[in-house]
């Protein structure tokens, strides 16, 4: 905190200020000033795409997961996507899905007709995971988007 | 008439830690406090092993081998962050809703009863289930007092079913049946202290407490308690606190991890509860006008030398600016510092504080221009610091290294909030 210092001046009664004290400025970055006439566009103005209202539907509901591996690269998910996961969507036949399975955290596509349910890769290296009676699957979420950084 | 709903997540944190883990799930789970020392929630599973609430964590290293539980560390970024969408869901049921704690928020419900109170409640706890994964019981009743304890009758299956218990549709002689079976300390207010003293009177069940006389109860006790009974009986005295009021102090303060002798290492944390305080402050848009700073060596170690002092100073003026705060609590800590001691907690207290409009300049104050200055840098660091993680940008003062920081041994990722925690799925 600066302190004012007074000093008593040749002429008696007359206050001058030290050499040093403290000066204010006058606030040239906060002084607005309008002019001319108002913008031909602001009529027009509208609010700037944002990602997340196209990839997230209900933000409340939604959870983001990465992806480690390369099972899934027939429905275009690659090692290092990031997933958008909705978990208030119910799961259905043909959904891709995030299943806990066996302790293991999945990304597959959900079979579920004729009293079969399996868990389906996207890449003929890999075959379907057959959920039989006794086997525990939880369906976590149903993936709804995906995204990626590059490097640049 | 009101109607109030109280609805609360089934053993909370330990639920949150089993939401992306699925080698946890049918596993014993139990969340420490501070510093890895006590119990402070468990899983329904470690509930049923006997685990109980407060327990010391290293007096049950031979269960957890035994049953394998699992212990982590509070994760509060991931409890905070389900805790805020639990409330978003909720409020979409309606506008009318207190968050009481982290996991429990009472709703008022009145202008829903075309709906039926207990379907509504059904539609809640399926939602919540259904969105986060996540099991909440739903108690209703005329009053606060009555939602909390027809909530404990959803969680222990004493009434209503499925998770839900609508007190309002309980007949009154059903009611007497029931409330007699619940003991008076289960009641909201009513601690261990005074069911002791209810106890000595003859009261010892819900029921015999709702019948106790209002006035007498007021002459014994106290106003709060007479407040309870009269609730019991359905008598409204508790409105929805909606807003939640300003703080009028904010504190910072934790134990170290390990005992702390260095006044350097010591002055890093102060700081660093400095900056946690300070960015509530901002937060609340309000000064503060003066400060204290504890230090305490640990009182339950009796055999090592004891100290501790705490020494409030006014600021020159308020003030919500880290620097200014930094300034000033490292200046009381050196003073209160003595060496020789090991320091097991230290702790600072913002005080005096006001909204930022009610500011009361100075006559020497430093300026207009300077102080709009120090609130956009302040605004700045806080907005750096809300997207790029706590402590991001900091003051020198906080240190780097940080040995003095709480244990927390087995703290899981921060899954929602934290791009490098995020929760990985095998495409294996």
């Amino acid at each position: 905190m600066p302190k004012v210092a007074l000093q008593a001046g040749p002429c008696s009664g007359v206050f001058v200020p030290l050499a040093g004290a403290p000066r204010l400025e006058l606030p040239l970055d906060q002084v607005r000033v309008s002019a001319g006439f108002p913008s031909p566009a602001a009529d027009y103005e509208d609010k700037r795409l944002d990602i997340n209202e196209y990839l997230v539907r209900n933000p409340v509901s939604t959870f983001f997961f990465s992806v480690e591996g390369d099972s899934m690269q027939g429905a275009e998910i690659f090692d290092g996507d990031i997933l958008v996961v909705d978990k208030s969507i119910r799961p259905r036949h043909g959904h891709i899905v995030i299943a806990f399975v066996d302790g293991q955290r999945l990304v597959k596509r959900l079979y579920q007709r004729n009293g079969r349910t399996a868990l389906l890769a996207e890449n003929p290296h890999y075959p379907a995971l057959e959920i039989r009676e006794g086997m525990e699957l939880v369906v976590w979420g149903v993936v709804t988007g995906k995204f990626k950084r590059f490097g640049a | 008439m009101p109607v109030f709903a109280l609805v609360d997540a089934n053993n909370f944190y330990a639920s949150c830690e089993k939401l992306f883990d699925p080698q946890l799930r049918h596993r014993p789970v139990v969340v420490l406090s501070n510093n890895d020392g006590c119990v402070v929630a468990r899983s329904a599973e470690a509930k049923a092993l006997g685990i109980p609430m407060g327990a010391p964590w290293f007096k049950l290293k031979d269960e957890a081998r035994r049953y394998g539980i699992v212990a982590f560390s509070s994760n509060y970024a991931l409890y905070a962050d389900i805790s805020n969408r639990v409330v978003e869901i909720l409020s979409g049921f309606t506008p009318n809703i207190e968050v009481y704690s982290i996991d429990e928020s009472f709703l008022e419900l009145s202008g829903f009863e075309r709906v039926g109170y207990e379907a509504y409640g059904a539609q809640m706890r399926h939602r919540v289930a259904e969105w986060l994964g996540l099991a909440v019981c739903v108690g209703i009743g005329p009053t606060k007092t009555l939602a909390k304890l027809a909530n404990h009758c959803a969680k222990k299956g004493l009434a209503g079913g499925d998770g839900v218990c609508d007190l309002t549709t309980i007949a009154t002689t059903e009611q007497t049946g029931l409330f007699s079976k619940i003991e008076v300390r289960e009641v909201w207010g009513v601690g261990r202290k005074i069911s002791q003293r209810l106890e000595a009177m003859g009261i010892h069940s819900v029921q015999q407490l709702r019948d106790a006389d209002a006035e007498t109860i007021r002459a014994r006790f106290s106003v709060v308690l007479e407040r309870t009974v009269r609730e019991l009986q359905g008598v409204t005295c508790l409105d929805l606190e909606d807003v939640a009021p300003e703080k009028q102090q904010i504190m910072s303060s934790r134990s170290f991890g390990t005992l702390i002798y260095d006044l350097e290492e010591l002055e890093e944390a102060v700081a660093s509860y400095v900056a946690r305080a300070a960015e509530k402050l901002r937060a609340q848009d309000s000064l503060a006008g003066a400060l204290q700073v504890y230090i305490r060596t640990n009182p339950f170690k009796p055999e090592v030398p004891q100290y501790q002092r705490a020494v409030t100073v006014p600021l020159p003026e308020a003030s919500a600016d880290t620097r200014i705060l930094t300034h000033w609590a490292l200046r009381v800590l050196r003073r209160i510092y003595r060496p020789g001691f090991g320091y097991h907690k230290a702790g600072i207290t913002l005080l005096d504080i006001t909204p930022r409009a009610n500011q009361q300049l100075s006559l020497f104050a430093s300026g207009e221009v300077a102080q709009s200055r120090n609130a956009h840098l302040m605004q700045a660091l806080d907005s750096i610091n809300a997207r790029y993680g706590r402590g991001t940008l900091r003051l020198a003062a906080e240190g780097v290294a940080k040995s003095w920081q709480m244990r927390r041994g087995n703290l899981s990722p921060r899954y929602t909030t934290e791009w490098d925690c995020i929760p990985s799925a095998m495409a294996r």
